[in-house]
């Protein structure tokens, strides 16, 4: 039983990774580039739906609209202001900036919200399922973690699957050149792709915070640094690998907090990181190149 | 009036003169062929005709407007459509889905639609996907719809291209070596169909070939350009036989 309680909060956690790996991933399909800055987008996420429903006390959907709008619009900026100069620049150079950008994030938050933590409400209501008489307690924000998730990810894979959209975002993350020559907007279609991004960093920051309520300018950047390896691990580029790699990864952190050391989870998190990466450097599903000689 | 209309194009990379004074009047409907010898800056022509490169100097005039130094995608919406050298497929995509792709711009809904799954995503899904199986069709590919781009033999895969190429529907359809690498039943083959598709699209093409044969029997007029200059124009009898023409291709004084 604890066993089976373990895995559906592992399955809770790697679905919030899932969703926020999927912003990585998409971003370095398309833009060939990492995205650290990712993770404080959720943060700032978690602040916005925070001051929503603290500050104004509106209700917990118009929060978590505020913060879906607020992130889109900051994803669509950062990437308008720190990236596209750097269209052509090396990938170093992209990749320091958006380091740059995620400390720029996380101090400003410091600037407004203060150092201490903020203690989040959750925005979940529902009453804990007990089951197995009770020896099975799952919270309301597990289950509505895992739906809000698996819902998310259906409807992303069918919209870049089966839209004219999607379609230009698949073609543009294969050949930009050739895409642009078929009449697409390359930097639109960037655009597009950093704000369903920061929109779901945003909804995955609001799970989280209900999930832990304790909200520091800091909060994002671990969750930013594992949904990178859960990226990594499934194949980074690949949207159903960003997904496996997620809920695996948040299985195996509660798994090895719970049976090995809560103290060393997060290195094993990143020890699979190392193992992947020496095993099966393309991750699970990502494509196996060889190089030709 | 011509259809497309360059006048004294040019581009320098570093100090190079990589095309120098090109001009070109190409009718509707016309099939052209522009050859020179490796390097002698055919492709670069291209690359500025779509907008991959901008030009140093010169206009590019495409039905009347204007296209010089316009982004790729705006002059694919003008109207010039092209294939690679090096196939450029989707690979990861369906063969229906790349020539969907090319179809972007002809058919319209919004993001939100496509999200929400509105009739009118249906409905226009339902269009494109009748106008890429027609295209399909027209090049024998329609078998092939569902596989992977990537797994097409060699000879499919060029197919392929030029019908996404006729999916964004252009007036002038650039092809960049489209023989290379066929067998002479390939190569006949796809004379043939470069033809039908000028009948049936009522397209102008430009082609860029290094099979002699091939580009004097299928094109009416050819340029032929050595160092970025253009060293002959006229029909396959003139150029055949023009003394610089010779001298660029075998060499001598």
């Amino acid at each position: 039983m604890e066993f089976l309680s373990n895995l559906v909060n592992g399955i809770s956690l790697g679905s919030v990774y899932a969703v926020i790996a999927l912003g990585y991933t998409m971003v370095y399909g398309i833009a060939r580039m990492l995205n650290f800055a990712h993770g404080d987008i959720i943060m700032v996420g978690g602040y916005i739906c925070f001051i929503v429903m603290t500050s104004l006390g509106l209700p917990s959907i118009v929060g978590i609209l505020a913060a879906v709008v607020v992130c889109t619009i900051l994803g669509i900026t950062i990437e308008r202001v720190a990236y596209k100069p750097l269209r052509s620049a090396p990938s170093l150079a992209v990749l320091i900036t958006a380091i740059g950008v995620s400390y720029l994030l996380q101090n400003l938050a410091l600037l407004i919200w203060g150092s201490d933590p903020k203690s989040f409400t959750s925005v979940v209501s529902m009453e804990p399922l007990r089951l197995f008489d009770g020896s099975l307690v799952i919270t309301g924000e597990t289950i509505v973690t895992i739906v809000v998730s698996a819902i998310i990810m259906a409807a992303l894979t069918l919209f870049v699957n089966r839209t004219k959209v999607g379609h230009a975002m698949l073609a543009v993350s294969e050949d930009k050149g050739a895409a642009q020559l078929m009449g697409i907007n390359v930097n639109a279609t960037i655009s597009l792709t950093f704000a369903i991004g920061s929109a779901l960093a945003a909804v995955a920051g609001v799970l989280l915070c209900s999930a832990q309520p304790s909200l520091l300018p800091t909060t994002g950047a671990m969750p930013g640094i594992k949904a990178f390896v859960a990226a990594v691990f499934g194949g980074i580029g690949s949207i159903p690998g960003a997904m496996i790699g997620g809920v695996l990864l948040g299985i195996i952190e509660i798994l090895s907090k719970y049976y090995i050391s809560s103290q060393i989870s997060d290195a094993i998190v990143f020890a699979v990181l190392i193992v992947v990466l020496l095993v099966r450097p393309a991750g699970i599903l990502g494509k196996q190149i060889r190089e030709k000689v | 009036m011509a259809l497309l209309e360059v006048n004294h194009l040019g581009i320098v990379f570093g100090g190079l003169h990589a095309v120098d004074k090109f001009s070109l009047k190409i009718e509707k409907g016309q099939l052209y062929g522009l050859i020179g010898p490796n390097g002698a800056g055919k492709t670069t022509i291209f690359n500025m005709l779509t907008g991959v490169y901008k030009p140093n100097e010169g206009e590019i005039i495409l039905d009347g407007m204007n296209i010089t130094g316009m982004h790729p995608e705006k002059i694919s919406k003008a109207g010039i459509a092209r294939t690679f050298q090096n196939i450029r497929l989707f690979n990861d995509m369906t063969v229906l889905d790349n020539v969907k792709v090319g179809l972007h711009n002809q058919v319209r809904y919004s993001t939100l639609s496509g999200i929400l799954r509105l009739p009118s995503y249906h409905e226009k899904e339902n269009i494109m996907r009748g106008k890429a199986m027609s295209l399909l069709k027209i090049f024998g590919l329609e078998d092939e719809a569902y596989q992977k781009a990537s797994n097409l033999p060699y000879g499919k895969q060029r197919k392929l291209e030029i019908a996404r190429a006729l999916a964004t529907n252009p007036k002038l359809l650039l092809l960049d070596e489209p023989a290379a690498g066929m067998n002479p039943n390939e190569t006949a083959e796809l004379a043939e169909t470069i033809h039908f598709v000028r009948n049936q699209f009522g397209v102008a093409i430009l082609l860029i070939e290094h099979d002699m044969s091939f580009v004097m029997e299928l094109c009416e007029k050819i340029v032929v350009v050595d160092y970025g200059s253009i060293i002959a124009q006229g029909d396959a009898q003139t150029v055949r036989n023009d003394p610089r023409v010779i001298a660029a291709y075998l060499g001598g004084e």
